[in-house]
């Protein structure tokens, strides 16, 4: 094979290396050309990982359709700390609706484009977990069905946290929020609920589904320009720690989302047309304990009481989606005994 | 050319032939032949240029106007009742964000209890929320309002919802002038918006806006309320010298010029109160009938002007606001502030219960004679409401309300005095 591989992880950080790339393999955020379509200036959190997210997603959107696009937003975070007028973040065409909505109002201007013979101009809807999962879930699933031309872009922080760290339905298990507080013998959010969006996208069907972390920034990159390069229904669930919510380190949010995707509790992969067609594997194996003691939303499974009958439980979680999406190949280190185990 | 067609059917050759871009609807009674007939002309290449989106609820149905009237689209959608207040969220944001998206009410009930026939408590419940609200007295001017709602719309850049009754006007057969394309681009120019989203001219459009500047941006939609208090005569003016026909404006009396008693009256019911009218005008009772043709804006002014020297005003409403009781009576009586009137609401109507001439008769004879309450129920069944206030004073757990007053009245068939 005349051509290596290059492995993003070689410069030993995880970080993007574009040093020991070609001009044109380098990232979008390495270009100065970039749209910065995201400004800096926002009121974000110091290591929000929303912002992160929708900067890398959207100039990389940018870049697809050669700065030809709109965004749509939901109600959240994002649209509150993007826009305190008279300032806005957005360098792009954007348009804030409802909670709910973005979606469908997607939809209306993807429709209103092409009405107008304006193809060449594309969309992009983004929204955090609670509008996508919760309150725009029907708006979402009829923009999957009808396959309208739309990137959906849910950027998933597990939570309400824009109206003060509340549950939703892709808050994980054991999880503290202020509807599900640490208390009581079953403390935390409760097994045995939640959506898995990321598979309810892939069951309808539509031509592109992706999931990805903030720590593989690449790769995000990577998943908006392929789906950039495709008409229809497209969705990426893009996983987005959130210091504010998570109780964690501001310093933390890439560790965490590499250590959501590196124990298995948040697979990585990519379908089209209803069949998953890849999966990232994990490369460093790691206990769910790793992932969770940073965080203070799990600081009741741990400390003066410590609950490792639910660590446990979360560990099993983790260990199933390995199984079930073949994160581990049985040849690599990545199956070194998490944590005993 | 008059032919003789349902009232849903010449609303949507109305609707299309003002070429929408996008039209986005979900089915609910009495609505559907509507957008069963846009769908149609769309599919069949009639109209051209249009995106019609079958979605999932009304909800949706208004965000896809919401986003394609932001991206520079003419958008329409059509709703009634229920389907009204499952996109409530979304009818007040288009307003607030000033898209000149067009909508047709297809006036119903709003239950519980269910029911799909005529009233109009689903235009009521949006009163508030900033759209222009106009009403059609006949299918002609159901067709013809909305040609004059796109230009209305888009002058001013807010929404226009044109109401017309559910069932009496939707499903009605009549004949109907349909305008000619020539004439309808002649009258509507191409939609030029005011605030686009535009790769080329990047904003953002619905920012959160604090108390700094929150009243402001509010009280410029009440400006523009305003703005179309003049703006709806002059179109119908032009709309009149176009056409060659009268159809919307603010307010329209009706055998008014002498009387001491004025009906007052919203949607197609105006018919049944003038054939009223003409009868008691024939007995020699100076009686007569306005009608108002734009809710929102309320043409205070233009009413209060249309009763000069009128003594006893009936303001007969198909809607309720319980606990308080008329809602169009309760802006005719501020409009009339000043003015020695009595005003007197009477409810009607509601959920389809038929007004006739002969109710409508006794009312206005009472009306003339002094003998009319504030507050009256046309032709209420006060034996029955008795009955059901009787069982439930007379144990706790006396059931549901509706199913018990059903199953007193019997098996019967609607029942016209």
């Amino acid at each position: 094979m005349p051509m290596q591989p290059v492995k993003f992880y070689q410069t030993g950080s995880f970080v993007v290396g574009n040093r020991l790339l070609g001009e044109d393999e380098r990232s979008v955020q390495a270009d100065a050309r970039r749209t910065n379509s995201l400004n800096s200036g926002h009121r974000a959190c110091q290591g929000c990982g929303e912002a992160l997210g929708a900067r890398y997603a959207l100039d990389a959107a940018m870049r697809a359709t050669n700065g030809k696009m709109i965004a749509v937003n939901a109600t959240g975070c994002l649209e509150v700390f993007s826009t305190p007028y008279p300032e806005t973040s957005w360098r792009v065409p954007w348009l804030h609706s409802l909670f709910g909505n973005a979606p469908a109002v997607a939809t209306g201007v993807a429709a209103a484009l092409k009405a107008r013979g304006r193809s060449d101009v594309r969309v992009v809807a983004q929204a955090g977990d609670g509008g996508t999962v919760d309150i725009g879930f029907g708006c979402l699933s009829g923009m999957f069905e009808r396959n309208d031309d739309v990137l959906f872009l849910c950027y998933d922080n597990e939570g309400y946290m824009n109206t003060g760290v509340q549950r939703s339905s892709a808050t994980p298990p054991a999880a503290r929020t202020a509807t599900t507080e640490a208390v009581g013998p079953e403390p935390g959010n409760a097994f045995g609920q939640g959506k898995n969006m990321p598979l309810l996208a892939v069951a309808h069907e539509i031509p592109y589904v992706a999931t990805a972390t903030v720590a593989e920034l690449r790769d995000l990159e990577y998943k908006v320009e392929r789906a950039m390069a495709v008409r229809g229904a497209r969705y990426i669930h893009v996983l987005v720690p959130c210091p504010l919510g998570w109780g964690s380190a501001s310093n933390d949010t890439i560790r965490l989302a590499r250590l959501a995707k590196e124990t298995g509790l948040f697979p990585v992969f990519e379908a089209e047309h209803g069949e998953i067609t890849s999966v990232s594997k994990i490369r460093r194996r790691q206990p769910v304990e790793e992932y969770l003691r940073p965080q203070s939303r799990y600081g009741h499974l741990f400390g003066s009481s410590p609950r490792p009958d639910i660590v446990d439980r979360l560990q099993a979680m983790a260990d199933r989606n390995i199984r079930r999406f073949g994160l581990v190949d049985d040849d690599t280190d990545g199956s070194a005994d998490p944590g005993g185990r | 050319m008059l032919r003789q067609i349902e009232g849903s059917r010449a609303v949507a050759e109305s609707v299309a032939l003002c070429r929408p871009e996008v039209v986005c609807a979900y089915p609910i009674s009495p609505q559907t032949h509507i957008i069963e007939g846009i769908g149609a002309l769309v599919k069949a290449g009639t109209l051209e240029h249009c995106e019609f989106i079958n979605v999932e609820s009304e909800f949706a149905a208004m965000s896809v106007c919401i986003g394609a009237s932001a991206a520079g689209a003419r958008a329409y959608t059509a709703t009634s009742s229920q389907g009204l207040l499952f996109m409530i969220e979304a009818v007040y944001n288009v307003a607030g964000l000033g898209l000149p998206v067009v909508m047709t009410l297809a006036n119903r009930a709003i239950g519980a209890p269910i029911n799909i026939w005529n009233d109009h408590s689903d235009a009521m419940a949006v009163r508030d929320s900033g759209w222009i609200q106009l009403f059609a007295e006949t299918n002609q001017e159901a067709a013809d309002l909305h040609l004059q709602a796109f230009r209305l719309a888009e002058a001013l850049s807010m929404p226009v919802m044109v109401c017309m009754d559910g069932f009496i006007l939707t499903h009605a057969f009549e004949a109907v002038e349909v305008a000619t394309q020539q004439q309808v681009d002649a009258f509507l120019p191409a939609y030029e918006p005011r605030q686009v989203l535009d790769p080329l001219e990047p904003v953002s459009i619905g920012a959160m806006v604090g108390p700094e500047a929150f009243e402001e941006v509010r009280y410029l939609a009440h400006v523009k309320q305003l703005q179309a208090l003049d703006l709806i005569p002059e179109i119908a003016a032009e709309f009149a010298e176009s056409f060659g026909r009268r159809s919307g404006g603010l307010v329209t009396p009706y055998r008014s010029e002498d009387a001491d008693t004025v009906v007052v009256a919203l949607g197609s019911v105006l018919g049944t109160i003038k054939d009223a009218v003409d009868e008691l005008r024939d007995r020699g009772e100076r009686v007569g009938v306005l009608g108002v043709g734009s809710f929102r804006p309320f043409p205070a002014a233009a009413v209060r002007q249309a009763l000069h020297g009128v003594t006893r005003v009936v303001v007969l409403e198909k809607a309720l606001a319980p606990g308080a009781g008329g809602i169009l009576a309760t802006d005719v009586t501020m409009a009339c502030a000043g003015v020695p009137v009595s005003v007197s609401a009477v409810i009607a109507g509601l959920g389809g219960r038929p007004i006739t001439k002969a109710s409508l008769t006794r009312l206005v004879e009472q009306a003339a004679a002094g003998a009319l309450e504030p507050l009256t129920f046309l032709d209420l069944d006060r034996a029955l409401v008795e009955r059901e206030l009787a069982r439930m004073a007379s144990r706790r757990r006396s059931g549901p309300t509706a199913e018990n007053v059903l199953r007193d009245v019997g098996i019967v068939s609607a029942r016209v005095v």
